[in-house]
């Protein structure tokens, strides 16, 4: 969960539901006070939406102008409650109205209609943020306590059905642009890329015990 | 400290110094706070700054604890050096998610890629009729949080040093500004120093009793040292200035030398700093020096009342330390 790439812009997954999207906000005040050109982009789920730090966050977000893109990936579902138990409102994205920004809910599962409104939030980023709720799935349990009482077999398979990296390659190679060959071989380069992660991690010592206390603060 | 001309301030004075200070020095310190704009902050501490520096440096934020707080961590994550003032400490417990569970952690869960250089301004402490939810003293809470540094100035120049302090430390540091203190007057050197977080200092040298306290307190056991002084009892006062991380030997040697500790804090008795103090000297060899059992002084088990006679009891006093001696 805890994966990071500060050096490269990545602030993080939290573990806390909601703990990142003022930290967001936080990048894009710097973004924009250090004058530089970056947009901050916070991922979050429906479930987030529920806690108060969404709102205060896009709240700030929206008086001060920040170039920040709130991205929900409305799942149906925060662990075992659904939208519809959990929500007022009927989308996510409803709630932009309510912090003047714009809002727009679009099929999470479809590459192009992602990649589109993304891009007019980043072209629009300077004037202020963005709420972009994406209907997706979570295909597997929340955790390996998930038994998936809370919903039935042929909801997940009919979402499954929908998997947003088939349909991908179906349109790219229906447009000509990839072969059966070529999309292949980029699954096979990603799984290759994922394998070696996993192996890295495995063949890698394990820490030092004297270590425990190493991090806490700067070294001095 | 170097050299510079001391002048006197109070201590919302020099916290005002440090600031602009720090923000002449450097582009990146922003000030972060509710009404610390041309309102001046609750406590007029901010006063004025928002003429030198501008609403982009010295930012009014919405009543959003847990959020301003949030985008003070993401900034100090990106490249500011935020300075974030609850306009009470009290006002923290909205926050407590982003204090404790992001920014003291970002760091050692990131493997040290990470750094939140922040500092939170925590206006703390009794004494105001301001009753439960605006008088509490709650630095015990934060000391129990690793990863962050907590301090407690009990002077003016002690205010401007550790906030200076705070502002060079690449980790986040809370420090706890006692109000009673702010229009409290003492010399303050004008240039540049830092009074180091982690020392505390002996305030009155003694040799019968020591007695720790910090930030108000402070005055106060130094107020009864006076007295008992004029009955035969030389009083050791340390100050204790830093909560997170503590002085241990500043304590342990002058408890080796009095035989005798009293800890004095407002915060609530149970559970508290002086809970801390105590075991660490009973888990030392200054223990072995004792002469008498190891007293608290502390808050009294309840929230602080509104009724002024029963806000001063709830409290210690220059008089209840004085007995308690």
């Amino acid at each position: 969960m805890h994966i990071a790439d500060i050096k490269t812009g990545n602030l993080g997954a939290n573990g806390i539901v909601g703990g990142g999207l003022p930290i967001a906000v936080g990048s894009a005040l710097s973004a924009k006070r250090l004058g530089k050109s970056d947009v901050a982009v916070c991922f979050f789920g429906d479930g987030a939406g529920n806690e108060g730090a969404f709102h205060e966050a896009l709240n700030m977000a929206a008086i001060w102008k920040l170039p920040v893109i709130f991205v929900c990936e409305n799942n149906k579902y925060g662990m075992s409650t659904s939208v519809e138990r959990s929500t007022a409102v009927k989308n996510v994205a409803d709630r932009a109205v309510a912090f003047a920004m714009p809002g727009i809910t679009v099929d999470g599962n479809e590459f192009s209609a992602v990649a589109e409104a993304v891009h007019l939030a980043i072209v629009r980023a300077r004037a202020g943020p963005s709420l972009i709720e994406n209907l997706t799935y979570r295909w597997r349990g929340h955790s390996k306590s998930d038994r998936n009482r809370y919903r039935t077999k042929e909801e997940i398979e009919g979402w499954m059905a929908r998997d947003p990296i088939a349909r991908f390659r179906s349109d790219l190679i229906a447009h000509g642009i990839l072969d059966e060959a070529g999309a292949g071989a980029i699954a096979a380069e990603a799984v290759a890329q994922v394998q070696a992660g996993i192996d890295f991690a495995k063949a890698s010592p394990a820490p030092d015990l004297a270590d425990v206390t190493r991090y806490v603060y700067a070294a001095a | 400290m170097d050299g510079t001309t001391a002048r006197t301030l109070n201590y919302a004075e020099a916290i005002r110094e440090a600031m602009a200070m720090a923000m002449e020095a450097d582009p990146a310190v922003i000030l972060m706070g509710e009404d610390i704009g041309v309102y001046g902050g609750a406590f007029q501490v901010t006063l004025d700054l928002i003429d030198r520096f501008g609403p982009d440096r010295v930012m009014d934020t919405p009543i959003s604890e847990l959020g301003g707080a949030g985008v003070a961590v993401g900034a100090a994550m990106t490249g500011l050096k935020p300075i974030f003032e609850f306009q009470f400490s009290d006002f923290a417990g909205l926050a407590m998610e982003q204090i404790v569970n992001q920014a003291a952690k970002m760091r050692y869960m990131l493997g040290g890629e990470a750094s939140v250089p922040l500092v939170f301004r925590m206006p703390a402490g009794s004494g105001t009729g301001a009753a439960a939810q605006h008088s509490q003293s709650l630095e015990a809470w934060f000391g129990h949080v690793p990863g962050l540094k907590v301090v407690q100035p009990s002077t003016p120049a002690g205010a401007k040093g550790l906030l200076l302090a705070a502002l060079a430390d690449p980790d986040p540091v809370l420090i706890f500004e006692h109000k009673l203190l702010y229009k409290m007057k003492g010399e303050v050197p004008s240039g540049y120093y830092v009074t180091p977080i982690g020392k505390a200092s002996v305030a009155r040298p003694g040799t019968d009793l020591t007695i720790v306290a910090g930030a108000i307190m402070l005055h106060r056991a130094l107020e009864a040292a006076e007295k008992l002084a004029a009955d035969g009892m030389e009083v050791e006062v340390v100050d204790l200035r830093s909560i997170r991380p503590i002085d241990h030997a500043t304590i342990l040697a002058s408890v080796r030398k009095t035989g005798r500790l009293l800890v004095v804090y407002e915060g609530v008795k149970s559970y508290g700093v002086g809970a801390e103090i105590s075991a660490m000297v009973a888990e030392s060899d200054a223990f072995d020096y004792l002469e008498a059992p190891i007293l608290r002084l502390g808050g009294a088990e309840a929230p602080i009342p509104y009724n002024p006679d029963l806000e001063r009891l709830a409290v210690p006093q220059a008089n209840t330390i004085e007995a308690a001696a």
